[in-house]
């Protein structure tokens, strides 16, 4: 039986592999690269997506355990790339090479979703999932920070 | 001199110093005042080399200067056609012919170019080229060059098509070109009368012939637009925020298949027998392909292995976890890095080749009243870029094209013909953005497996490694002791410096056997040490590779700057001294070092004409100062904390960390502070620059604690973030101040892709022992802190 899903908003029915991670499904078959794979292992962050609202590993979310749930990735986050976190992202040069960025941004933005007045010490909890090999962190830290006072303000 | 062969590999990865006709003997030494410039101009489609007579004139805003371009494997191209294109509407499309793996050269380089030509930057289109060095010069995006070997031919093309605009003008105008001048996309007539658009001329400002260098004349410093500015953001921000930036695996092909590989766990291991039953079952999977596989030294050719085909990229993986591979021994299958450490430090005890020797130092350690010594260790490390190795190849009648990240583009469309039998003509390689680099994707293995699987199955191939495959199949750091020694007459002076380095080369992977670090690998903080004391020798102690050895951001100056900035801070305490001074007063005194009378003339100087690029100790003391200074060095600090410093000179740029370090109640170690001071000559983009330091403190940290591969039986143990970890948000290096000295476009710029990072793990372990009395000489320690 296909797994029906939403992805952006948008309904899709899957019929393949149910054990295959949404990381792959939204990268193979939806064509949405937005969404990185960096460890498949749960433990970089780089695929992060919001499965109703909320940020989860893309690479370890098996395909029929997210049946008939909404999935945003990166490219659903805002229509014009102006969520906070994207514009607090830009204002502060953070990426490096940019690979882990998608993922920083996702769990962010969920971050701030759930806890817009999120102190320095929940910002650091959340963020530490994500790895940053070029370590941007400084700048993630304060574009975080500074996003959360937009969105608070 | 190093020998031939050495020379001809250093010149194919890392280029060498330029060969001038005013010094025939002495390639690293140009004589200042007969200076001349070599450029390859390329025009009409026929390249011709041409020999620049500079004569400073009154139109000239700098005085040009020798670099290690022109050294490079096809040294560079200096046409403003092969870079510029200036469409009817004004668009200005410039041609970026390095790689973006997070040091922002792709924007910094044409940055340059736009500045010069007064582009406005707003209103410029970056192509990424494609790797074809004969057409765009030398492409390799490594050894911290891009801005010291393209900041001038930038600067040149730039005032070349801003020349051209304004003489277009003047004629369209019916006036002398002298009444025109060119400012942020338009052209004007100086009494202020007409205006043109760029676009509006282009196509008859690009039909005139490029002026030759004199004529041209260069903005004053005042007059920079972007360059050391710091305000025009990397090109692709915006995607990378939104999603949309395209990176190597990000490409895809109608009829693309998906494919991942099993190699052999110790080098040189091949496959024996395959049971491919299970793999074959997975809903997916379509094919298994056979790679050949390689003995080091085999330069990037591919380990060889299984490569399982399929319809998406977990049903590859799946099935290539299902593979059950009998491999073969390999003579490699000895390798242990506990056992290989200790056969290192065993051979770092003894007397080894001598590298360099200033004075008498047999005579000052025989003479010495004591002597001081320790031995530092670093294992193997794997660079663990973001982004896993990722290529797509699509071979089809008898050509092939392919789309990866890759840091030398034109290498890996020539390697990849190679090991396919083909014509580099027939091979094209566009390039992706790269998730890091770190030196990793110069290699091209991953890319030439995607080819011959491509080739094979008559299909385009999507080639995904797994962070497994990377940390597990990499071209690894090396691995070294750093023994020193210094001599102690009785009233505790310094009379006597020994260093002696043992650790694998490089060079391993290119020819067989090479037992000594190679001069490439020696001139990076060994032969090149800046330690004025008057005795001093340094050695090499053997040691055999049993791994593919490549290098890995800063290369051989993270174990040099970890055994000698550690030493000095060790040697300070043993005296009752202040580290910051000591390490000042072993420099010595300010000098440019004369590499002759320092027994250096063989000096690898990064491919960069001594002279025009010194050691000088003058530049290392400044950003020690600055770092000190701006980091309250010899200020009271709070209980439980305490500073520690560190400097070195790399890529002809120097460094001087100062790491602060805080001790909590429990005996954990935070890093809030960190001061980076870096002198890289004329800063052409401070905001990357200091972003590049944010990095290399971040970097440092990971290396100095955590960072450790380990070989059992010739096979790497470490496989995924949890067994090779890496510093996170809850660790960083909290507050990385970076302080540029200021210098104008006359001090030659240089780059700040890897000199960051060498002092910061010594400056780390100088400042945890400062705070605790606690000395690590190993790396990585950070499980024996607190
Ligand atoms: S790829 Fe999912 S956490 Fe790393
Ligand atoms: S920007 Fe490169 S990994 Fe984060």
């Amino acid at each position: 039986m296909a797994i029906s899903i939403k992805v952006n908003g948008e309904e899709h029915a899957f019929d393949g592999d149910p054990t295959m991670p949404v990381l792959w499904y939204v990268r193979d078959i939806l064509n949405l690269h937005g969404t990185k794979f960096g460890c498949g292992t749960g433990q970089c962050g780089a695929c992060t997506v919001h499965v109703d609202g909320k940020a989860q590993r893309g690479c370890l979310l098996s395909m029929e355990s997210v049946a008939g749930r909404d999935i945003t990735t990166i490219e659903g986050l805002d229509p014009n790339g102006d969520h906070p976190v994207q514009k607090a992202w830009r204002v502060n040069n953070v990426p490096q090479c940019g690979y882990c960025q998608a993922g920083q941004i996702m769990n962010a933005a969920s971050l701030l979703e759930n806890n817009p007045k999120a102190s320095s010490e929940e910002i650091e909890q959340q963020m530490t999932g994500n790895i940053c090999r070029c370590g941007c962190y400084q700048r993630i830290q304060a574009a975080v920070e500074m996003a959360a006072s937009e969105m608070e303000g | 001199m190093h020998s031939q062969i050495e020379q001809a590999i250093a010149a194919e990865l890392y280029g060498e110093p330029v060969e001038t006709e005013d010094s025939p003997q002495s390639s690293a030494i140009i004589g200042k005042l007969s200076r001349r410039k070599f450029l390859k101009i390329s025009g009409g489609g026929a390249a011709m080399a041409l020999a620049m007579q500079i004569v400073p004139g009154a139109a000239m805003a700098y005085d040009p200067y020798p670099t290690g371009a022109e050294g490079m494997p096809n040294g560079t191209v200096v046409d403003p056609h092969v870079f510029v294109e200036i469409a009817p509407d004004g668009t200005v499309t410039l041609t970026t012919h390095r790689s973006e793996m997070g040091t922002g050269a792709k924007t910094g380089v044409p940055m340059v170019l736009a500045d010069e030509m007064e582009a406005d930057w707003s209103r410029v289109v970056l192509r990424q080229a494609e790797g074809d060095e004969p057409k765009y010069g030398n492409q390799d995006t490594d050894g911290s060059r891009s801005l010291r070997h393209y900041l001038q031919p930038m600067r040149q093309m730039g005032a070349s098509v801003r020349s051209m605009l304004e003489q277009a003008a003047a004629k369209q105008w019916g006036v002398e070109a002298d009444q025109v001048i060119a400012e942020n996309h338009e052209v004007h007539m100086k009494d202020g009368s007409k205006k043109i658009g760029y676009g509006d001329i282009a196509a008859e400002a690009m039909a005139l012939e490029v002026p030759a260098f004199e004529e041209l004349s260069f903005k004053t410093e005042d007059q920079f637009r972007y360059m050391g500015k710091g305000e025009v953001p990397m090109y692709d921000l915006h995607d990378i925020t939104t999603g949309k930036a395209r990176y190597g695996a990000d490409i895809t092909l109608d009829g693309m298949k998906f494919a991942a590989v099993a190699r052999p766990p110790v080098v040189g291991a091949r496959v024996e027998s395959v049971d491919d039953s299970d793999a074959m079952k997975v809903p997916g999977v379509e094919r298994i392909v056979n790679i050949d596989g390689s003995m080091p030294p085999a330069k990037f050719a591919p380990l060889g292995g299984v490569a399982v085909v399929a319809s998406n990229t977990w049903a590859a993986i799946k099935g290539r976890d299902a593979l059950k591979i009998q491999w073969s021994d390999s003579p490699h299958g000895e390798y242990n890095s506990k056992a290989y450490a200790e056969q290192m430090r065993a051979t770092a005890k003894k007397p080894g080749k001598v590298m360099r020797k200033v004075g008498d130092p047999d005579a000052a350690f025989s003479n010495a009243a004591r002597v001081f010594s320790q031995e530092y260790y670093q294992p193997h490390m794997q660079h663990a870029q973001m982004e896993p190795l990722v290529a797509v190849a699509d071979f089809k009648d008898g050509k092939l094209n392919i789309w990866a990240p890759v840091q030398s583009p034109y290498g890996a469309r020539t390697d990849t013909a190679a090991a396919l039998g083909m014509d580099a003509a027939d091979v094209t390689v566009e390039v992706s953005l790269l998730g890091g680099g770190f030196g990793r994707k110069s290699k091209c293995d991953y890319v030439i497996e995607a080819a011959l699987v491509s080739k094979e199955i008559g299909a385009p191939v999507k080639l995904q490694w797994t962070r497994e495959d990377d940390i597990r199949h990499g071209f690894y750091h090396t691995t070294s002791v750093e023994h020193l020694e210094a001599a102690l007459d009785g009233d505790d002076k310094v009379i006597g410096w020994r260093h002696r380095s043992v650790s694998p080369t490089i060079f391993s992977t290119f020819v067989e056997d090479p037992l000594h670090t190679s001069g490439l690998e020696a001139g990076m903080g060994l032969v090149d040490t800046p330690i004025g004391v008057e005795n001093l020798v340094v050695e090499s102690g053997e040691a055999k590779s049993h791994t593919r050895i490549g290098w890995f951001r800063s290369v051989s100056n993270i174990p040099r700057a970890w055994g000698v900035q550690s030493f000095i801070a060790e040697l300070a305490h043993d005296l009752g001294r202040d580290p910051k001074d000591m390490l000042i007063e072993l420099i010595g005194p300010d000098r440019k070092i004369d590499p002759v009378a320092a027994d250096m003339k063989e000096l690898w100087n990064y491919g960069e004409p001594y002279e025009e690029f010194p050691n000088d100790t003058a530049r290392l003391r400044g950003v020690i100062e600055l770092a000190a200074e701006k980091a309250g060095w010899g200020k009271d600090l709070p209980e439980g904390e305490a500073l520690g410093i560190a400097a070195h000179r790399s890529f002809v740029t120097y460094v001087a960390t100062v790491v602060k370090v805080k001790v909590g109640a429990d005996g954990s170690v935070a890093v809030p502070e960190v001061h980076m001071a870096v002198d890289c000559g004329f800063c052409v983009n401070p905001e990357r620059v200091a972003s590049q330091m944010e990095g290399a403190a971040v970097m440092g940290m990971t290396l100095a604690m955590h960072s450790n591969i380990n070989y059992e039986n010739g096979a790497v143990t470490n496989s995924n973030f949890h067994d090779y970890p890496v510093v996170r948000i809850n660790s960083y290096p909290k507050d990385v101040h970076t302080h540029i000295v200021d210098h104008p476009f006359a001090v030659h710029a240089t780059g700040v892709g890897e000199p960051g990072v060498p002092p910061v793990a010594p400056a780390l372990a100088n400042a945890i022992f400062a705070a605790t009395g606690k000395r690590f000489r190993d790396m990585p320690f950070g499980e024996n802190v607190g």
